[in-house]
């Protein structure tokens, strides 16, 4: 049984008892949507490395065990009900410049653009970020950096994402602050935590980018 | 305003923090090995000559200037982003997530900090402001500071608030050295490996290299 399935079950249970089921966010329970949004005894999606609240098993524990499950703690994701907080502080944040602009018309050629492998791998491996906001969850500063460093990442390592470079990574920590999210201070926990083990070598990137969008700004 | 932003942003007062925490890192080099002049063992002759040039020159005191100024930058910055990040979580967790993948001096840079900053103050009291005031500005004579050395490290607690302060240094310099790098960018592994096995070999030898000082005079170990 997993642990959302545990959940099904408690709030089979609780509703034929006439009470309130327990609200918890959960959408493909395959690990790739990052709805499933839980501190499990303390840590943000459980005991198992690299992995989804939905993706974790009952198994993970012993019977009799007391098991404290609360919602994500940010003052950036103010909760809603129960387990559920609402994370639309990320989805700003990406619309402050995690996109990149496209000609409209037919589809593009597939690999028209080279690419060097390296490049092409680390990119992917950034976008492997499902949003998810465990790394808020981790964090001892609620900082989304790893967060916004993967998805500044992602694009800077792309030509696609040359043409929106620097107001990019300017707006997005820019949203990020507005939205109130900490800094970071570099502890790894947030990479320890990550369920798709997105590397802190993402935040330094962000860091690099963000400076040379500043210094050749010509903006005073 | 962009240059507001490398001082203010969340991204830009860790930029501020790893620059200023270089600077830092650089005065610690020249002054341990200002430091070393006392194992000449020659009754302090070459470090009161050290004392003397670091003092009269005019470019060493330009330096002092901005070395000030970029610890003031660095102790301000700091303060204000450990009170901000604090309160970013609002509603603390019912269970704690223990080291949270982490190192607990990563974890703990604001502490460690105010320790060596309660540190500074005793040692700028003991050494660099007598000897600023005597040296030139109002009395006109220089201070012996080998003599004044011997004289404060012959105090117990003295030595053991030296000893705190380098502690605290070692485990703050063990995080910032490598993550000052990083804060200004240094995303190449590469690198970052590297910075880490230099960052931890600093943190080791640096403040060893400094608690020599007290422990040498309150034991007895120099001539």
């Amino acid at each position: 049984m997993s642990f959302l399935e545990m959940f099904d079950v408690l709030n089979e249970r609780l509703i034929e008892e006439g009470e309130d089921p327990i609200a918890f966010d959960h959408d493909c329970r395959e690990g790739i949507c990052g709805a499933c949004s839980m501190v499990i005894d303390g840590k943000p999606h459980g005991p198992w490395a690299q992995n989804t609240t939905c993706q974790l098993h009952m198994r993970a524990f012993q019977d009799g065990d007391t098991i404290i499950v609360e919602p994500w703690r940010a003052k950036a994701f103010p909760v809603v009900k129960d387990l559920m907080v609402d994370r639309s502080a990320f989805d700003r944040v990406i619309q402050a410049g995690g996109y990149i602009s496209v000609n409209t018309g037919n589809p593009a050629d597939a690999n028209a653009i080279p690419i060097d492998k390296k490049s092409a791998d680390d990119a992917f491996a950034a976008a492997a970020c499902i949003g998810c906001g465990a790394c808020v969850a981790a964090c001892k500063n609620s900082s989304a950096m790893l967060f916004a460093g993967a998805k500044v990442s992602q694009l800077a390592l792309l030509p696609q994402g040359d043409p929106e470079r620097k107001t990019r990574v300017i707006e997005m920590v820019a949203q990020m602050d507005k939205e109130g999210f900490g800094s970071c201070t570099a502890t790894g926990a947030c990479e320890a935590t990550c369920p798709k083990g997105i590397s802190i070598t993402n935040i330094a990137r962000l860091n690099k980018e963000y400076m040379r969008a500043i210094l050749s700004s010509e903006e005073a | 305003m962009s240059f507001k932003k490398l001082l203010t942003s969340a991204v830009g007062r860790k930029l501020t923090m790893g620059a200023t925490g270089l600077f830092l890192v650089l005065f610690l080099i020249v002054h341990v090995g200002l430091n070393l002049c006392i194992f000449a063992n020659d009754g302090g002759e070459m470090f009161n000559r050290a004392a003397h040039f670091m003092g009269g020159n005019w470019v060493p005191r330009v330096l002092e200037i901005g070395l000030f100024f970029f610890l003031i930058v660095h102790i301000v910055q700091g303060l204000i982003l450990e009170m901000s990040n604090r309160a970013k979580r609002g509603i603390g967790y019912e269970k704690s997530y223990g080291n949270r993948g982490s190192k607990w001096y990563s974890r703990s840079m604001a502490l460690l900090g105010i320790l060596i900053l309660i540190f500074l103050i005793l040692h700028i009291s003991n050494f660099w402001l007598p000897n600023r005031v005597h040296q030139g500005f109002l009395l006109g004579e220089e201070i012996n500071l080998y003599d004044r050395m011997k004289v404060t490290f012959s105090i117990g607690w003295i030595v053991i608030v030296y000893l705190i302060g380098l502690i605290a240094l070692a485990y703050h310099l063990m995080h910032g050295f490598q993550s000052a790098f990083r804060s200004l960018g240094v995303h190449n592994n590469k690198y970052n490996k590297l910075l880490t096995c230099i960052g931890r070999g600093f943190a080791i030898i640096v403040p060893l290299l400094f608690a020599l000082m007290p422990l040498s005079f309150y034991f007895g170990w120099l001539s």
